[in-house]
């Protein structure tokens, strides 16, 4: 007898294969739903959103084709408190939160983990396209699907209780055997964007919980160019929507540099201001192979690993989701690291995750709290 | 479905012909209609004219209290309890939203009663006002059993309409239409070992509501759509064998409910039996399980081949605490820490066993996972 398993399943194609795969290979599967909103919308607007009602019926649907038991765990309570509200909290910081990622350490990895272990299940299956060999996570080969770097803030334990049964396929291999496993979502489109915020209207969402105030939009000597209705409906390295009148003196088009919540202030100037070669990050985390370095010793399992104590070695960072890779070295300082990287990065937002690679291994992250 | 509901629905499916046709064929189907109608009023104490065949309990309860609030406006207020089924609820809070109802749910007690005096106080504080009442017999989650007799007698002082939804009470206790004193009665087949989608509303003469949906007119000029007469046929086989074997069965499920409910308790010594302990369904027994999630033993137990059910559902299958159970008095952690067994004509000793083989083993990990 295999595993029991708690293969999460969001009615999309991606977890209904993993489901599958995990279910064929032996493993005794049961089927689970996560319920994130209190309010579900019965349909899905074109490839937004998520937990609707529909997306509950077409996981059930799945699973039932599958042959699995299926129930629907309400998450709402605490998706509201840990990701939602984490969300709004961390813009009107002036930080750049990735509320996926946060689903994936604070939900899936740990509220749903913790209930699956509780009630005798040993592992939680997903539909994440991260390769997971031994603990160790590592890239897909589909490139344009990878998502180690939303999977990256997980600690070993965490990862050590994760099955990611997609981890060798690219999107199109999924798609093509969900048709021939029949499954019906063998077609449903991708979700994008951010799952409750259906619009897509990100800027609507926070000025409904945060309030519109007006504030100044200003250049890197001072002066003021513009007004905002709110510092939080902006993001590092952001360029559209900043509606100033005023052309720069060179002409040149106007980023976001930084956002200062306290004053309500938006700070503007050209692309080059917003190259960065430093970043300084919070929350350091090793989850990458455990080896014979300085940190491996640690009891909690949260050493560094095979991961020099210097960072001295061939390491990339990755900065944002589905960002670009910058070849790096990193030190840790007092509770955090610090990350230089070999060329010039832009749009580098606090409150987004530093993710460390060994060629496509992961091998720990940090929170970035500033660039320069 | 029970033997002799399958066999008659068969027989009258290899039949062609429409109840509502004058040709041979039609009247062949007519009769089979008509007997079937004399069967369900002859079980339950109504006369032929009496029954009105809709698609189930839902339809039933829509065209009772939608069509009596219309039929009788320009009264406004609908009197229903706070425990009713949603297919009641729903149609009353629908006429509330839209239609300018004012709804007043009657408040139970602790064991779920509705007490006369609460009727008669909100019947009084307006009795010109009100276009109907509606009460259910018995209550589907815990199994109370509701006054009816002396509800509708007070109703009838006032000459306001009294509808009560026995989808649960027929075949389980005895049920008689005239005896009730209630003007309308919603049945429904599948509860009593009939098939889905066939039920009756039975309405008492002269009482005319307003059609829900329009066309035909074939039950009454307040019913329209095709008579399906091999499910009426079917639905009438179940409620005559139901109605003659009720007194056995309550017998025979009442002693068998009665040992769970003891060894329940033995089994689980915090538990708390909800409903009237004395005055309830006979296969119904309803528990509170604190410090479990109800969805969480639910699945320990299916796992375990034991079927019950946790508390309502929503369209997403979204666990929502009880609407009786927090109309009785139940704190929302309690409420959601609930499952109802359900035992029936195939239910035997050697269930309860298993369930109690089970059941300690079920608790013990549903309280480690707790309550999310």
């Amino acid at each position: 007898m295999g595993l029991r398993v708690l293969a999460a399943m969001s009615g999309g194609v991606d977890s209904a294969v993993a489901a599958a795969r995990i279910a064929e290979a032996g493993h005794d599967v049961t089927g689970v739903h996560l319920a994130l909103s209190a309010n579900p919308q019965s349909h899905r607007t074109g490839a937004r959103g998520c937990c609707t009602v529909e997306d509950s019926r077409d996981a059930r649907r799945a699973a039932d084709v599958i042959g699995i038991p299926f129930y629907i765990w309400d998450m709402a309570e605490r998706f509201q408190r840990d990701v939602i509200e984490d969300f709004v909290a961390e813009y009107a910081a002036g930080r750049t939160p990735n509320p996926c990622l946060r689903c994936n350490e604070k939900i899936k990895f740990a509220a749903v983990l913790d209930r699956a272990l509780a009630l005798g299940f040993d592992a939680v299956a997903t539909g994440h396209h991260a390769r997971l060999v031994d603990g160790v996570l590592s890239r897909s080969p589909d490139q344009g699907k990878d998502q180690s770097y939303v999977l990256g803030v997980l600690t070993r334990e965490q990862l050590g209780h994760a099955i990611f049964p997609l981890g060798d396929s690219t999107k199109a291999e999924v798609r093509e055997e969900a048709a021939r496993r029949g499954l019906t979502v063998a077609d449903k489109p991708d979700s994008h964007d951010i799952c409750f915020i259906a619009d897509g209207d990100t800027r609507g969402f926070l000025t409904k919980r945060l309030g519109a105030a007006e504030g100044p939009i200003v250049d890197q000597s001072g002066d003021v160019v513009g007004s905002h209705q709110g510092a939080h409906g902006f993001t590092v390295g952001q360029r559209k929507g900043l509606h100033i009148d005023r052309p720069a003196a060179d002409g040149r088009p106007r980023y976001v540099l930084s956002i200062e919540p306290v004053s309500n202030t938006v700070t503007v100037g050209p692309r080059s201001a917003l190259e960065v070669t430093s970043i300084t990050c919070g929350r350091p985390l090793w989850n990458g192979p455990v080896g014979d370095g300085p940190g491996s010793s640690d009891g909690a399992g949260s050493g560094r690993g095979a991961v020099p104590a210097d960072g001295s070695g061939e390491f990339t960072v990755q900065l944002r989701a589905h960002g670009e890779v910058y070849p790096c070295r990193f030190e840790e300082t007092e509770g955090g690291l610090r990350i230089e990287i070999d060329r010039p990065a832009t749009g580098v937002a606090a409150g987004q995750a530093a993710v460390l690679y060994s060629g496509a291994t992961v091998i720990g992250s940090a929170t970035i709290v500033s660039a320069a | 479905m029970l033997p002799e509901a399958i066999e008659a629905m068969t027989e009258q499916l290899k039949r062609v012909g429409n109840a509502s046709s004058l040709h041979a064929a039609g009247r062949q189907v007519r009769r089979v209609v008509e007997e079937a109608r004399e069967t369900i009023a002859d079980s339950l104490g109504a006369r032929p004219s009496e029954v009105v065949f809709t698609s189930g309990g839902t339809e039933a309860d829509n065209l009772a209290i939608k069509g009596l609030y219309w039929a009788r406006r320009p009264r406004r207020r609908v009197l229903i309890s706070s425990v009713e089924h949603h297919a009641a609820l729903d149609p009353a809070q629908w006429l509330a939203d839209s239609q300018g109802a004012e709804v007043e749910l009657l408040e139970v007690d602790e064991l779920g009663r509705v007490h006369p005096e609460t009727l008669r106080a909100a019947i009084e504080r307006d009795p010109d006002d009100v276009a109907m009442i509606s009460v259910m017999w018995a209550n589907n989650e815990v199994g109370t059993v509701q006054p009816i007799h002396v509800l509708a007698a007070i109703a009838h002082d006032h000459g306001i309409p009294f509808h009560t939804d026995a989808v649960q009470a027929v075949g389980q206790l005895p049920v008689s239409f005239s005896g009730s004193g209630a003007d309308a009665l919603t049945l429904t087949g599948h509860k009593v070992g009939g098939p889905m989608g066939a039920g009756a509303l039975l309405l008492a003469r002269g009482l005319t509501p307003v059609s829900v949906q329009h066309g035909g007119g074939q039950e009454r000029d307040v019913r329209s759509g095709t008579l399906d007469a091999p499910a009426i046929a079917g639905l009438a086989a179940a409620v005559g064998t139901a109605v003659r074997e009720q007194e056995a069965l309550h017998t025979r499920l009442s002693a068998l409910r009665d040992e769970l409910i003891q060894r329940v308790r033995e089994a689980v010594p915090d538990v708390v039996l909800n409903g009237d302990p004395d005055d309830r369904l006979p296969g119904n027994a309803h528990f509170s399980f604190p410090g479990c999630e109800g969805d969480a033993l639910l699945m320990l137990l299916d796992a375990k081949g034991v079927e019950c059910s946790t508390g309502s559902a929503c369209s997403a299958g979204v666990a929502q605490p009880s609407h009786v159970l927090l109309a009785m008095g139940a704190e929302a952690a309690a409420a959601r820490g609930s499952l109802r067994f359900t035992l029936g004509h195939t239910s035997t000793p050697e269930d309860v066993d298993r369930l109690i083989d089970v059941l300690p083993a079920a608790v013990e990990r549903a309280r480690r996972a707790g309550l999310s």
